[in-house]
């Protein structure tokens, strides 16, 4: 038998092969840590993820706390307990006027026109961009088209949309829709094109009409890629929904945002911001797990 | 020579050199295709003719144009000239008519196995009869399914499949829809050299039993000489009376008939085989070695030639 020694020394990370020898020798320590092939354990991978985090938070208490300092009424940095008494009220007690909850009016509205204005893009775009990626005369038509309207910035044209869709919901609406909708349907005309003329060919001689080539072969397996471009157009969608809100509107996330802003009530608009940022993460996830879920051949299908 | 025996070649008379008289047994027709993309000229007149029930392999160099051919017969592509036709009815788009097995793609990913292979028989119902066949259609995936030795799998997704298992589905999927002619595209080209073999043997078996009337197109020449009935080579190595630079496509230059008596690959390894093997090698495949048009191999009794006169010229 041999005698096994263990040391008591953890590494930072797991040791590779060349510095197993000294494990004191932080120059080497360092030097693996940016080794293009550095490998971590994972305590030590969650606690990198974690640090800017922790850094930003850090930062964020230590500003707060020197203007509370130098002005006890200072309200560009609140302490997070100001933050959260700010919430509470604002969450889950009546507003005086009107009786209701302001932070869940708020977050009902905005989910309201960006989910509507989202199906509308999702919906449309999937047709569009079949058709598109299908029939080569519509290609034609169409991909120059498509290449200029996405390149338009949705928020130059925003004054023209107020004057044609008026301030209510319906501008909110059409901005999230044109600001969506061209990338949306490029996505998907391509991964259409992509699908290998093979399978088309295929699919006719097993009697397939176009309309059933579109319906049975192409749609279902563009479907997952629909989904996740749609997530990906999440972002834009609310950045524009935030935007129209912003400049006109009596209810929404964005509208409270910019309302707050002229008080420089900023223990309103931080939490505000952390909970936009909470649920395009939930809506996120949710879309991913169901994509995985739903089409297990998709995940096999991309990593092949 | 024990388990295969090919047909005696015999010196050909002058009477079966001359282009023979169109059969009415003639099930697929190909008369004077030409098919050029731009000016690079790829099929230069070929004259095919093929008998119902025939096992025909095409064989050629790279770059000769073998799966081009095929999609000319497929209707994925128009020749440029030139006219083809099965079973007397001339060829459009793909239709079931045509079944058709790639390298490739050889399953639609997003559909189970059985779902693959049920797929053309609900394509081809209306709504109303797709209810009342419902139980029929599944049926007859069973049987398909159960035909290429996969009933256990019917659940599974393609990607959980082996290529092997894959491209058996395929071969169900194809023949489900009871195609005049099954079109095959390299279909074992992909496979390692076990699950190639064991394939070879299945379809053997399957043409077999169903009678069927099969094109398959391939880089092995091994495979191609054990699985036919017919051998084809195609060939743009060759010489005729247009002049040395001008430009050609490719020709059939060889045309024989392999007679099988057993389905063993022992048959491979034989010495007629070999010897046929050498031979397509050098009159098909050696760049050096150039035939005149009118000496080319076609022996088969279905074959025929149109020449104009200047390509005959010395």
């Amino acid at each position: 038998m041999i005698p096994l020694k263990t040391g008591n020394f953890v590494p930072l990370f797991k040791k590779g092969h060349a510095v197993t020898e000294r494990p004191n020798d932080r120059l080497a320590n360092l030097k693996e840590c940016l080794s293009l092939f550095a490998e971590f354990s994972p305590k030590t991978k969650v606690f990198l993820v974690l640090l800017p985090f922790i850094i930003l938070v850090g930062v964020y208490l230590a500003a707060s706390d020197m203007r509370f300092r130098e002005n006890k009424d200072d309200k560009f940095l609140p302490w997070p307990t100001k933050m959260a008494e700010a919430t509470y009220k604002i969450a889950f007690t009546e507003d005086k006027r009107t009786g209701r909850y302001l932070m869940l009016d708020d977050t009902i509205a905005s989910l309201r026109r960006i989910g509507i204005g989202m199906s509308l893009s999702a919906g449309s775009s999937v047709v569009a961009g079949i058709v598109v990626g299908l029939f080569p005369l519509f290609r034609l038509i169409n991909i120059g088209l498509l290449t200029f309207l996405t390149i338009i910035p949705p928020l130059a044209i925003l004054p023209i949309f107020f004057m044609v869709f008026g301030v209510d919901e319906l501008v909110k609406i059409m901005l999230i829709f044109v600001g969506t909708f061209p990338w949306i349907t490029r996505d998907i005309a391509h991964a259409t094109e992509k699908i290998p003329k093979e399978q088309i060919v295929k699919s006719l001689t097993l009697g397939a009409s176009r309309l059933q080539v579109a319906r049975k072969i192409v749609f279902p397996q563009i479907m997952p890629i629909l989904m996740n471009t749609t997530r990906l157009s999440l972002g834009s969608a609310w950045l524009l929904l935030i935007a129209a809100e912003g400049i006109a509107a009596t209810s929404g996330l964005g509208y409270r945002i910019f309302l707050m802003s002229r008080y420089l009530n900023t223990e309103i608009i931080i939490p505000y911001v952390l909970w936009i940022t909470f649920l395009g993460f939930v809506v996120d996830w949710t879309l991913k797990k169901f994509i995985g879920w739903n089409y297990a051949w998709y995940k096999v299908e991309e990593d092949t | 020579m024990p388990g295969i025996r090919w047909r005696r070649t015999r010196k050909m008379t002058e009477a079966e050199r001359k282009p023979p008289q169109k059969t009415a047994r003639a099930y697929l027709h190909l008369e004077n295709i030409y098919k050029s993309y731009g000016k690079k000229v790829v099929l230069d007149d070929i004259d095919l003719q093929v008998s119902e029930g025939e096992f025909i392999t095409l064989v050629g160099p790279s770059g000769c144009g073998k799966s081009t051919l095929l999609r000319l017969i497929l209707g994925q592509e128009r020749p440029t000239a030139g006219a083809i036709s099965i079973d007397g009815l001339s060829v459009g788009l793909p239709n079931p008519d045509r079944g058709i097995v790639y390298q490739k793609y050889p399953l639609f990913p997003h559909l189970t196995v059985l779902e693959n292979i049920m797929l053309g028989p609900r394509l081809s119902q209306n709504m109303l009869s797709l209810l009342k066949r419902k139980r029929a259609i599944r049926d007859e995936a069973m049987a398909h399914l159960d035909m290429v030795k996969l009933a256990e799998h019917g659940d599974k997704f393609p990607h959980q499949l082996s290529g092997g298992m894959q491209q058996r589905v395929a071969i169900a999927q194809a023949l489900i829809m009871k195609p005049k002619i099954l079109l095959m595209d390299e279909p074992f080209g992909a496979l390692d050299p076990g699950t190639r073999e064991h394939l070879q043997v299945f379809l053997l078996e399957l043409w077999e039993k169903r009678h069927m009337t099969v094109f398959l197109v391939t880089h092995d020449l091994e495979e191609a000489i054990y699985l036919g009935t017919r051998i084809l080579v195609l060939s743009q190595f060759y010489c005729d009376g247009r002049g040395k630079n001008s430009e050609r496509g490719s020709k059939i230059v060889f045309d024989e008939a392999l007679e099988r008596r057993a389905t063993s690959t022992k048959a491979k390894g034989s010495e007629h085989a070999r010897n046929l093997v050498q031979r397509i090698r050098r009159e098909g495949f050696d760049p050096m070695y150039l035939q005149h048009i009118t000496e080319f191999n076609l022996r088969h009794r279905d074959s025929f030639q149109t020449l104009t006169e200047e390509e005959k010229k010395r």
